[in-house]
């Protein structure tokens, strides 16, 4: 029931594409098929020219004080700028489109705008134009998702499922392989412990096992993996390759390009908010390597 | 198959397919766009198993970190108690020609407490959990909601101490104790009802969480949690629209109706006219508006 919910009603046609019409989109798009055909290409995130822009409150001179909050409240009218507003413009029309069975790496410099973007395909950040389409609901999974930290591990366990829409059968078949994967107990009995008690590489851990364990059609990761250990890494490189085989769509966002290597098949490089590059893992982190050593 | 993308925005995408018509062919959706309000209910009610758990794991967490723990839930709103019989039936004298003060007082401080702790918990189910928001989908009305439930709970532990209370100042069991039941429900549908409202609004205008306090504390004034608004009524010349505005006010209605449930000295002529109907309003106005206030900004809770 719950699983119904989480996908929004699509037309049947989708997993029984009529065969000409799929024919031709295939055709269309061999130039950037980057071995999808096994499957097919079914598209499951598409960004359509899209631009995000933030807008900083409270920017303007003397910020934190209380006149220019009170200036902030009577020029509300008035243009943005002269109330302190700033405006950040960090994904300047980017499009892409990302199919099933896919993993892709995001990488690129530090404020280049992937964290920015995986938001906005999360549907957790308005975009200024442009549109993104998504399969159903992505999930993204970031450092700072932060559960119930006053709970124990057991019981984050638990919220965490239901609020995903799995249901207490589902929760309890998977409990076990969620705490193992987690490696939370390796140590000793830590998910009885509220989650306050954990280190936050272990909190970082047990979130990512909470999230990856139910199958999502779009899964997006956000430098989850970077705070664990090297076996836990290794362990969720296998779990991510095993969300693909169950035709979901994995993004993921990480400096460690040997982690994007083992996991992804496509990758994109933004630079400024602009894509720079879209294309197979290899080819790509050569340029971006290039483009790293060379100070740009 | 790859090229180094010149800026500006890459010639590369789709070009003679549309985006829309891909995403159409598909069955893809908007990212982030609010579901139908029938299709957010039907979520709302896949999730019931998280509201409920939700609750029922914030109820025990919060006194986790003290050393009497589970004891606080009872010990709180009976010092509560005690505190406004101090204040207002010893030193302010506030309990003359009220019968059966105690009850009467406890009753009132457990029920305003009821609707002020789901207020003020309410006003920051988004904003307090924006890790949680940010996290995990799930249709957000739950958060509210599952906060109201949470204060229920809470309220039932009050009312197991209340019934002590109640025996042992000689209040006798009565039948008419069963009106609790519906007295409570519809409360709790018009706590669960303002808790969304506030919610949407502390979402947009965090500051709302530091005026609430003043606006409740007012409220509770108003509301004749410590003294006898009919008596208050009775003894001055208050206008009539001033009468009316005190006698409908939704928590001293639900007060006012919990009160006349459990202790025999309060009677129904103490009771406004038409109060189930006054309660069963307030519930359904707050209830499905507050509801439908807080979807219709579903998609912006937890961004920016």
């Amino acid at each position: 029931m719950a699983d119904i919910l989480q996908t929004p009603a699509r037309p049947a046609d989708r997993h029984h594409p009529d065969g000409d019409r799929h024919h031709n989109h295939r055709d269309h798009d061999d130039d950037r098929d980057h071995g999808r055909d096994r499957r097919g290409p079914v598209p499951t995130v598409i960004a359509d020219r899209v631009d995000i822009v933030y807008r900083v409150n409270g920017t303007g001179a003397g910020r934190g004080t209380a006149t220019a909050a009170l200036n902030r409240i009577l020029r509300r009218g008035q243009a943005e700028k002269t109330a302190g507003v700033r405006t950040v413009h960090a994904v300047r029309s980017v499009s892409f489109t990302a199919y099933k069975g896919e993993a892709i790496g995001l990488i690129g410099t530090n404020g280049s705008g992937k964290s920015t973007l995986l938001k906005a395909v999360a549907g957790l950040l308005p975009v200024e134009s442009g549109r993104i389409y998504t399969d159903g609901q992505p999930s993204l999974l970031g450092v700072n998702a932060a559960l119930m930290n006053d709970l124990t591990g057991e019981r984050n366990v638990y919220l965490g499922g239901l609020a995903m829409g799995m249901s207490r059968e589902q929760i309890k078949e998977r409990y076990q392989e969620i705490v193992e994967f987690s490696g939370i107990n390796e140590k000793g009995d830590f998910i009885t412990l509220p989650m306050r008690t954990y280190s936050s590489g272990m909190a970082a851990r047990l979130r990512f096992s909470i999230a990856a364990a139910k199958d999502h059609d779009v899964l997006l990761i956000d430098e989850a993996l970077a705070t664990g250990d090297r076996s836990f890494q290794q362990r969720s490189e296998a779990r991510i390759r095993e969300l693909r085989k169950h035709a979901g769509t994995v993004f993921l966002v990480s400096h460690n390009n040997k982690s994007i290597r083992d996991t992804c098949d496509r990758v994109l490089w933004l630079e400024r908010g602009e894509l720079r590059m879209d294309g197979p893992t290899a080819e790509v982190i050569r340029e971006y390597e290039k483009f790293t050593r060379s100070g740009g | 198959m790859s090229q180094v993308l010149s800026t500006p925005p890459p010639a590369q995408t789709v070009t003679d397919d549309d985006p829309a018509a891909l995403a159409a062919r598909y069955g893809l959706s908007v990212s982030g766009a609010r579901p139908s309000l029938p299709a957010y209910i039907r979520q709302l009610w896949a999730r019931r198993h998280f509201i409920t758990a939700f609750a029922t794991a914030k109820l025990t967490a919060q006194y986790s970190q003290a050393k009497l723990g589970q004891v606080w839930q009872v010990a709180t709103p009976l010092l509560n108690a005690a505190v406004y019989y101090f204040i207002f039936g010893v030193l302010m004298g506030t309990k003359h020609g009220v019968p059966d003060y105690v009850p009467f007082l406890v009753t009132g401080v457990f029920v305003w407490t009821f609707t002020q702790s789901s207020i003020m918990a309410g006003t920051r189910a988004i904003s307090g959990n924006l890790g949680l928001v940010r996290a995990l989908h799930f249709p957000r009305a739950a958060l509210p909601i599952s906060f109201a439930l949470q204060q229920l709970q809470q309220l039932l532990f009050s009312m197991a101490a209340l019934v002590v209370i109640l025996l042992c100042f000689g209040v006798p069991v009565a039948a008419s104790w069963l009106l609790c039941v519906p007295a409570l429900l519809l409360q709790s549908t018009f706590n669960a009802g303002i808790a969304m409202v506030m919610a949407r609004m502390g979402a947009k205008t965090p500051d709302i969480a530091q005026l609430m306090p003043f606006l409740l504390r007012t409220w509770m004034y108003v509301s004749g949690v410590m003294w006898s608004l009919e008596h208050i009524m009775r003894n001055h010349r208050l206008p009539h629209a001033v009468y009316l505005a005190l006698e409908t006010n939704p928590a001293a209605v639900y007060i006012d109706l919990m009160r006349y449930a459990l202790i025999d000295s309060f009677d129904a002529g103490q009771l406004p006219h038409h109060v189930w109907a006054i309660a069963l309003g307030w519930a359904l106005l707050a209830g499905v508006g507050g509801f439908v206030y807080f979807w219709k900004a579903e998609e912006t809770y937890g961004r920016g």
